[in-house]
């Protein structure tokens, strides 16, 4: 069977299907909020959303891989380049850009101007510390383990912080070849 | 800690202004933070009637809001003061906008005269779920019982909303139903009005 072509991210957007973002949104904010009530630390909550967006890019890159039919990427540039045009429109709906490139190449900078994740947001005075969005940085972060790219996200920048937009600097740690989980002499 | 503080102004959120949504997000993501809000639910609780209730609690958040934001955009701050109105407001227009489709079907109860029954062929939070045996009754939909429960205790109609699988002939999965009871004041304050 000939390779198919790889979709631009508003042909896939178009062909999955869709929910209305403010259930999206809203059900987030409630997700953030059991957080908050429950573990009452601003750092545990930062790294339970970590955690939890890392379960869920491990499950995300399959049907990203599926859905989006691109083809192997040449090197971080494009896998960054891939993440911002399609994975981000795939699944919520907004294109990030990427900037900021180190020299090295291995660390840039996703921006979102667009975030359905904090629409009607505020954050009080008590949780100044919170990444609100940290699960974006987790999904990220699993997402690329399963591809063999050990990677590191933080925030730069964040709308709910005063900023203009969301950035994110995913900086490429290290490249882990795939191992073959079985012994084959056994 | 987290304490009562101060709302600090950065850019006033309620200066911007209110989306017309329109917005929508991939299927699969919703489906995606649903299922790691029932996951880490789990690890919180020991039985499922807790669970069902952190479930509720969670959507409760989501219908207080959702009340708000509907009336203000599609009714045009107009208030609902009868049980029929709020009624066919959750089975149609908050239905429409969450899950995009109005909800299968409204019914009285017939046993009961404080019942109401809001049915769904298969709810969107429950597509993707499957209930190991073991956990036997338990319905994720607990969580758009909590956000019915919102809407209504937003709306001056105090209830206790439960979902439950109905078995439906000819059909492999059971359907879902939304058990509204209203609250004793409820019915009465609907008969003084008359």
């Amino acid at each position: 069977m000939a390779p198919l072509a790889p979709r631009t991210g508003d042909a896939v957007f178009a062909n999955v299907e869709r929910v209305n973002a403010e259930l999206f949104t809203l059900t987030y904010g409630a997700i953030v909020r059991q957080l908050l009530t429950d573990l009452e630390e601003v750092e545990e909550v930062n790294k339970q959303l970590d955690q939890m967006g890392y379960n869920i890019g491990v499950r995300l890159i399959d049907e990203f891989l599926a859905k989006s039919n691109v083809s192997r990427c040449i090197d971080f540039r494009e896998t960054a380049d891939v993440i911002a045009k399609v994975g981000f429109k795939m699944f919520l709906g907004v294109t990030a850009s990427v900037t900021n490139w180190d020299p090295e190449g291995t660390s840039c900078s996703l921006v979102l101007e667009d975030n359905p994740l904090v629409d009607f947001v505020e954050l009080p005075d008590t949780c100044q510390g919170l990444y609100y969005c940290n699960i974006l940085s987790g999904v990220i972060r699993g997402a690329l383990e399963m591809v063999s790219m050990k990677t590191e996200v933080t925030w730069v920048r964040d709308m709910l912080h005063g900023d203009d937009a969301c950035e994110l600097r995913v900086k490429l740690l290290k490249q882990v070849p795939e191992e073959y989980p079985y012994k084959d002499d056994d | 800690m987290i304490g009562a503080g101060k709302i600090k102004q950065y850019a006033n959120v309620l200066d911007k202004p209110l989306s017309r949504g329109r917005q929508e997000v991939s299927l699969s993501a919703f489906a995606f933070l649903f299922s790691e809000l029932v996951q880490y639910n789990q690890t919180r609780v020991d039985n499922i009637a807790e669970l069902e209730r952190r479930l509720e609690d969670a959507g409760y958040a989501v219908g207080a809001r959702v009340l708000e934001l509907l009336c203000h955009r599609e009714k045009g701050n107009r208030r609902e003061t009868r049980l029929l109105g709020i009624l066919s407001f959750v089975h149609s227009t908050v239905w429409k906008v969450l899950f995009g489709k109005v909800a299968d079907s409204l019914e009285k109860g017939t046993e009961h005269e404080d019942e109401y029954m809001i049915s769904e062929k298969e709810l969107l939070v429950n597509r993707f779920i499957s209930i190991p045996k073991d956990m036997g009754t338990f319905n994720c939909g607990a969580f758009v019982a909590g956000i019915v429960k919102g809407v209504l205790d937003g709306a001056g109609f105090p209830a206790v909303v439960t979902a439950h699988f109905v078995p439906v002939e000819g059909q492999h999965r059971p359907r879902t139903t939304i058990l509204i009871k209203f609250a004793e004041e409820v019915l009465q304050r609907e008969a003084r009005l008359g």
